[in-house]
């Protein structure tokens, strides 16, 4: 810089400010601010996508289970005796599909234990049976074979769900039974059974006994062709152990077991801690080592509608209930909200009047939807005395909820629709009207679409308003119209996570998976659409 | 001023001599933008078959004025317009005209070119079918083929009628808005700044054509080219700061304009 004249900018500043160090070290300021906001930007967007797959995968994992259902194979007896042709409505199914399956168990007698035995199939199966029948009389007449959805609780416990179950170990000592059925003693080799039993939360007693509580794990010994729990255990005589049993499935003989020929089955969830006992699991494995039990399809889920017992509720109900508002809400928000875009932004005038109106729909789509639901219950239900539960009043309410966004979200495309399009239309004589429907609205549309479909998502997930107007029922049939009551998708959800039974949180899971599906179809449709008619000028 | 030494613009000095109808005047148009005044009192008159051009520096009115002789500025709620415009001797701003039959009879040609995002053919279509003005679908296709062999742009897109409009090149566009305007058969085509989106071909185009549609309709243009309104133009008013300054025929005002600032403006001194 030796001319001073050249080296200085038009207002005196060196002509270097922009390359001197202060200008590097401010340019350096300015790459760091930028990386930093890039990096939180996408440490922003990778915790939210981890939130969606832990939400995601848990949903999925929860309602995997719900997808299929177990069935038992039984041989039912359909023969003249049992079923008179003449009078199938009065035979009692049930209880023909219950002698099938204590057939299958000669040895539990007490009433007790056949009435436990019983509750492995489903309370459903006469009416599936009368309904299969009804549908192929060719069943009549003999002995079918013919698969029974089984009782919830069996059906988790298969699904591994109930219990935590070890698998079977042998024993490597020789055990001998004292009789055959009822409490017995068993003798055991060495005293391996000790250690392993205080393993399991046995508790200690006086000289060296050992007793299994319900509280403890329960110890299974399966030897002979039967199955005995053991109960308490104590040390005797030569290393060996003497333990109390109770037989649940009657032993072949009293004799010894060799060692390696008994097996010892471990379910470590206490038996009173689990919603399953013992004996229906020793009669499930049996049936299911038979080959008898099957997993299929759980088209009960699908295809019936709702049930107090888990294994024969459905969502099909909720989903008609749910079709049924949409369409209501649909017909009704779709036209009014368009019309109301349609007039707000192409011929109101602007004054105060039309501003109010403007500022108030913005504040109705903030308004909490159970407020919608409360006047519905006000308006449509006490004042015009609609029906109750019913799809027409909930899609109404809906509509209500949904028209702002559909005017915001119509009102938003109509304005993006250029201006040039209006003038050219009004230039060669086109009435406003003309120009409107013509031009403007066609253009828009996608758009209109779009916000319209968003809506509707919007409001197929809403539950809230819907228990105000009474679509919390608890309703079994599937609703054949838009008046008869009926439930929708959220609502039965929001019913089914109240349920105390297992059963129910695979189902709400399912559920929610359906649902999820649904919104995600709306979308999709959303984004196809604009994409498809998405219009460059 | 080189201007001057056209050949063109003298070819249509004599055109100009034997003084045409006045097909539209305006009377004291004033306009008023909300509180903002954007036109003074302005008297002007428009010829038939003849081209007037509307010149002057940006913001002076001459938009604003050409927007109210087709009522346009109706489309904005805070325009306000005072003074009175005739077309054939009647006021169009009386209740009784009605805006629609006003927008046919003086058509409208946008500083963008603006095609509807429709094809070709029913971008012309669309005026004739709304007004009604053929009876079959045949009248239909000819009043669309004439409408484009008036642009000048048939030939071009004969082959391809069914494609859309957005399609073309700018000046291809500007020529089918052209063609879409004239479709309606207007008396009055109102442009603004037709050419100040295309380039020097295109606009070559448009001018040629400009002179050709003057022997069926009286076309008022606005434009930023001294070069476009002294090519095109018989007759030119320059308006400036909303009121204005000087009208009269075209070769006088290029070569002889009585008021300084017309003078400075041409000249390039301001603008």
């Amino acid at each position: 810089m030796t001319d001073a004249i050249s080296s200085l900018g038009a207002v005196g500043r060196p002509v270097s400010i922009h390359t001197d160090d202060a200008a590097k070290a401010r340019l350096k300021g300015r790459y760091r601010t930028e990386t930093w906001f890039k990096w939180l930007g996408a440490a922003a967007v990778a915790l939210a996508g981890l939130f969606l797959v832990l939400l995601l995968s848990t949903i999925v994992t929860q309602a995997i289970p719900a997808l299929r259902q177990n069935y038992v194979t039984l041989p039912i007896d359909l023969s003249a005796a049992k079923v008179d042709p003449a009078k199938l409505d009065e035979v009692n199914y049930d209880a023909i599909a219950q002698e099938a399956l204590t057939a299958k168990f000669p040895d539990v007698t007490s009433r007790q234990d056949k009435r436990l035995l019983r509750g492995l199939i489903s309370t459903g199966t006469g009416v599936f049976l009368r309904k299969d029948i009804a549908a192929d009389p060719g069943m009549l007449g003999g002995t079918v074979d013919y698969a029974v959805p089984l009782d919830d609780f069996a059906d988790l416990y298969l699904k591994g769900l109930l219990a935590d179950v070890g698998s079977d170990e042998a024993i490597s000592t020789s055990v001998t039974p004292s009789q055959t059925s009822g409490d017995i003693d068993l003798t055991f080799g060495d005293d391996a059974m000790q250690a392993l039993a205080r393993g399991h939360g046995a508790t200690e007693g006086e000289n060296g006994m050992l007793t299994l509580t319900s509280g403890a794990s329960s110890l299974l010994v399966a030897f002979n062709g039967g199955t005995v729990k053991l109960t308490a255990l104590s040390p005797a005589a030569n290393g060996t152990v003497i333990a109390k049993g109770t037989v649940i499935e009657a032993l072949d003989s009293t004799a010894p077991a060799a060692s390696g020929q008994a097996f010892l089955r471990v379910i470590e969830t206490p038996e009173a801690s689990r919603k399953i006992s013992d004996k229906m699991i020793v009669w499930l494995d049996t049936l299911n080592s038979a080959g008898l039990i099957e997993s299929r399809f759980n088209s009960i889920f699908f295809f019936t509608g709702a049930s107090r017992e888990p294994e024969l509720a459905g969502v099909w109900g909720a989903v008609v209930g749910s079709f049924l508002t949409m369409i209501v809400t649909l017909a009704i928000a779709f036209p009014i909200g368009v019309s109301a875009a349609i007039y707000l932004e192409e011929f109101a005038p602007r004054n105060r009047l039309t501003t109010m109106i403007e500022v108030n729909i913005n504040n109705l789509a903030a308004v909490p939807s159970i407020v919608f639901g409360l006047l519905g219950l006000a308006v449509f239900l006490n004042f015009f005395g609609m029906p109750r539960s019913a799809p027409v009043v909930g899609g109404m309410v809906l509509a209500l909820m949904t028209l702002p966004i559909i005017i915001i979200a119509s009102r938003a495309s109509l304005r993006a629709v250029p201006p040039s399009i209006r003038e050219a239309a009004l230039g060669i004589g086109a009435s406003k009207v003309q120009t409107v429907f013509h031009h403007v609205l066609p253009l828009a549309m996608p758009g209109i679409m779009t916000g319209t479909i968003l809506g509707m998502a919007h409001a197929l997930g809403e539950t809230a308003p819907l228990l105000m107007i009474g679509m919390v029922a608890f309703i079994v049939d599937i609703p054949g119209g838009f008046t008869d009551p009926a439930t929708i998708l959220p609502v039965q959800i929001f019913m089914w996570a109240d349920f105390p039974e297992a059963g129910f949180q695979q189902k709400t899971s399912a559920a929610i998976l359906i649902l999820l599906v649904f919104l995600v179809i709306m979308n999709a449709i959303a984004v196809i659409l604009r994409r498809r008619f998405e219009r460059r000028w | 001023m080189n201007i001057m030494t056209e050949a063109g613009v003298e070819q249509k000095l004599s055109s100009a001599t034997n003084a045409p109808l006045i097909k539209m005047k305006g009377e004291k148009v004033s306009v008023h933008y909300g509180e903002k005044r954007a036109l003074f009192d302005v008297d002007l008159d428009v010829r038939e078959h003849q081209v007037t051009a509307l010149i002057g520096p940006s913001g002076c009115g001459k938009s604003t004025f050409l927007r109210c002789l087709n009522r346009m500025n109706d489309t904005i709620d805070i325009a306000r317009v005072s003074g009175k415009i005739t077309l054939d001797g009647e006021d169009v701003y009386d209740p009784k005209i009605d805006v629609v039959e006003l927008r046919a009879r003086v058509g409208m040609v946008f500083q963008k070119p603006n095609p509807f995002p429709k094809s070709i053919y029913e971008n012309v279509a669309y005026g004739p079918r709304i007004h009604g003005l053929a009876r079959s679908k045949a009248e239909l296709d000819g009043i669309v083929e004439s409408s484009l062999k008036k642009a000048g742009l048939f030939n071009e897109v004969k082959d391809r009628l069914l494609e859309s409009g957005t399609g073309l090149s700018g000046g291809q566009q500007q020529r089918l808005c052209i063609a879409r305007a004239i479709a309606v058969s207007p008396e009055v085509i109102l442009m603004d700044e037709p050419c100040s989106a295309l380039d020097p071909i295109a606009t070559a185009r448009v001018e040629e054509l400009i002179d050709e549609l003057r022997q069926n309709y009286t076309i008022v243009i606005v434009t930023h080219s001294m070069q476009q309104a002294a090519r095109v133009s018989q007759r030119t008013a320059m308006f400036h700061l909303g009121y204005l300054v000087e009208e009269g025929a075209t070769d006088k005002m290029f070569t002889n304009p009585d008021d300084k600032r017309t003078q400075d403006y041409i000249t390039g001194r301001f603008g």
